[in-house]
């Protein structure tokens, strides 16, 4: 009992908190990122885990992940399948130009009291999927050998003599991006929500020994002094983390160098406190990318 | 009349021939298990940097089906990136099909600007290497050359 209990814990931890300040990286890998022609299929794992890109913790769930078209139109997730792992999809990248694949996630998370007791709030607001409020793991998913806990709750169900309402909002990103063809810009129209990256440097034309520039929008204004976290794949074979903080210049752009051909994993999280949910205190905003660079 | 026009057709065909240089592309013969001819393109580039232009691209023209000929040509990386992806295929004048092991002859385009550039010849091999050999040129065309290691042999431009 006490490891499925575990495990229940764990997969409600990661769908309630999106943003969590925890180490494991949400990440997606794409088989490649440029291909040649409109006959080919890009095919992506995604899961959760410390070491990248090694798929040995929990997967990403598919749900509330959605492809663009390079003109902008919603594209297919093809044979999606989520394993113990990692999840893996595919898309058809039938027309040329550059696709956006990923998962854009808005949520709600907090606690309050009632008569003196604590309890949790969570659940996806607005935004990809059919979410809603519903949390797995609810009544019965109870702590290791104690007594039940209360169901985590929706925001709309605080009562109203509630105290110590504390709500944080999360709004997390993780995006790639595959070229079939010449790269096109669309799919980094930004939203304006959030955080966002519109590339200087086409995410596409990344080579080893170019340095590459990328804008980081918070609301769809550039973010100056935003530390960002660039990270290479394959630290299995390695001792070292190489990961490299950087931060954004006073125009919110973001320099990168390559130090070798390869993926990246480039993470980008803010804490704010412009909240657009009533009674929300904090919001926690989360950009995340894979990135292939590739030898000159 | 009938002379002089003769004489002008004359020049228009010595013309082009007398501007442009020779390049000559060596594909090494490889003793490997399995073997594949190469895809190999070459393109010219203004040394100081500009818009590179697709000399020739050879590809496996015929391969048809859910995985066309066409799908490895992102594999020569450089000249992917340099043109190569703009241009929609066959390519009039610059693509064909891959060749075996030899020495072959491209003439570089006549309207070529005089001037300093970069030849550059790319190969990608199924299974095998991929390399790419830059050789700085002059237009009109004096004797230059380089060489691969591996998956190129020599790669020469003479100015004829």
């Amino acid at each position: 009992m006490r490891p499925i209990a575990h495990r229940l814990l764990a997969a409600a931890a990661l769908l309630a908190l999106p943003a969590t300040a925890s180490a494991h990286r949400q990440w997606l890998l794409p088989s490649a990122t440029i291909f040649s022609g409109t006959s080919s299929w890009v095919t992506v794992d995604a899961a959760v885990s410390n070491d990248l890109f090694f798929f040995d913790h929990q997967p990403l769930r598919l749900d509330g992940i959605k492809a663009w078209a390079p003109d902008g139109s919603s594209a297919t997730i093809e044979n999606g399948s989520t394993g113990r792992y990692r999840s893996t999809f595919d898309v058809k990248l039938d027309k040329p130009g550059t696709w956006k694949i990923g998962t854009q996630q808005n949520g709600l998370m907090g606690s309050f009291k009632l008569n003196g007791e604590e309890r949790r709030v969570g659940g996806r607001g607005g935004g990809m999927g059919p979410g809603g409020p519903g949390i797995p793991g609810g009544p019965g998913a109870g702590a290791p050998g104690g007594a039940p806990r209360p169901p985590v709750l929706s925001v709309a169900n605080i009562p109203a003599e509630a105290t110590d309402v504390k709500l944080t909002e999360t709004m997390s990103r993780n995006e790639i991006f595959v070229t079939a063809g010449e790269p096109t810009t669309t799919v980094f129209t930004p939203s304006g929500k959030g955080l966002e990256m519109a590339p200087v440097t086409h995410p596409d034309e990344l080579v080893a020994g170019e340095p590459a520039r990328f804008r980081f929008l918070i609301d769809g204004q550039p973010a100056p002094g935003l530390k960002v976290i660039v990270i290479p794949g394959g630290k299995r074979y390695r001792n070292a983390e190489n990961a490299v903080e950087l931060t954004t210049g006073p125009d919110g752009v973001l320099k990168v160098d390559w130090p070798a051909a390869g993926m990246y994993w480039l993470n980008a999280t803010l804490t704010d406190t412009k909240t657009s949910t009533p009674r929300a205190t904090e919001r926690r905003l989360s950009y995340a990318t894979t990135l292939e660079v590739l030898a000159p | 009349m009938r002379p002089s026009s003769f004489a002008l057709i004359g020049t228009l065909i010595a013309g082009p021939a007398a501007a442009a240089g020779t390049v000559n592309i060596t594909i090494p013969r490889l003793s490997v298990a399995e073997y594949h001819r190469p895809y190999v393109a070459g393109w010219i580039e203004p040394a100081g940097g500009g818009t590179a232009r697709s000399l020739f691209v050879w590809y496996d023209v015929k391969k048809a089906g859910n995985e066309p000929g066409t799908k490895w040509l992102s594999d020569l990386r450089a000249w992917w990136r340099k043109g190569g992806r703009s241009l929609a295929m066959p390519a009039d004048g610059i693509s064909g099909a891959t060749r075996a092991p030899g020495t072959y002859s491209i003439t570089l385009p006549a309207d070529l600007k005089p001037g300093a550039y970069v030849l550059n010849v790319e190969a990608a091999r199924e299974t095998g290497g991929r390399e790419l050999v830059s050789v700085p040129v002059a237009v009109p065309a004096k004797a230059a050359s380089g060489a691969g290691k591996a998956e190129l042999g020599a790669v020469t431009l003479s100015a004829r």
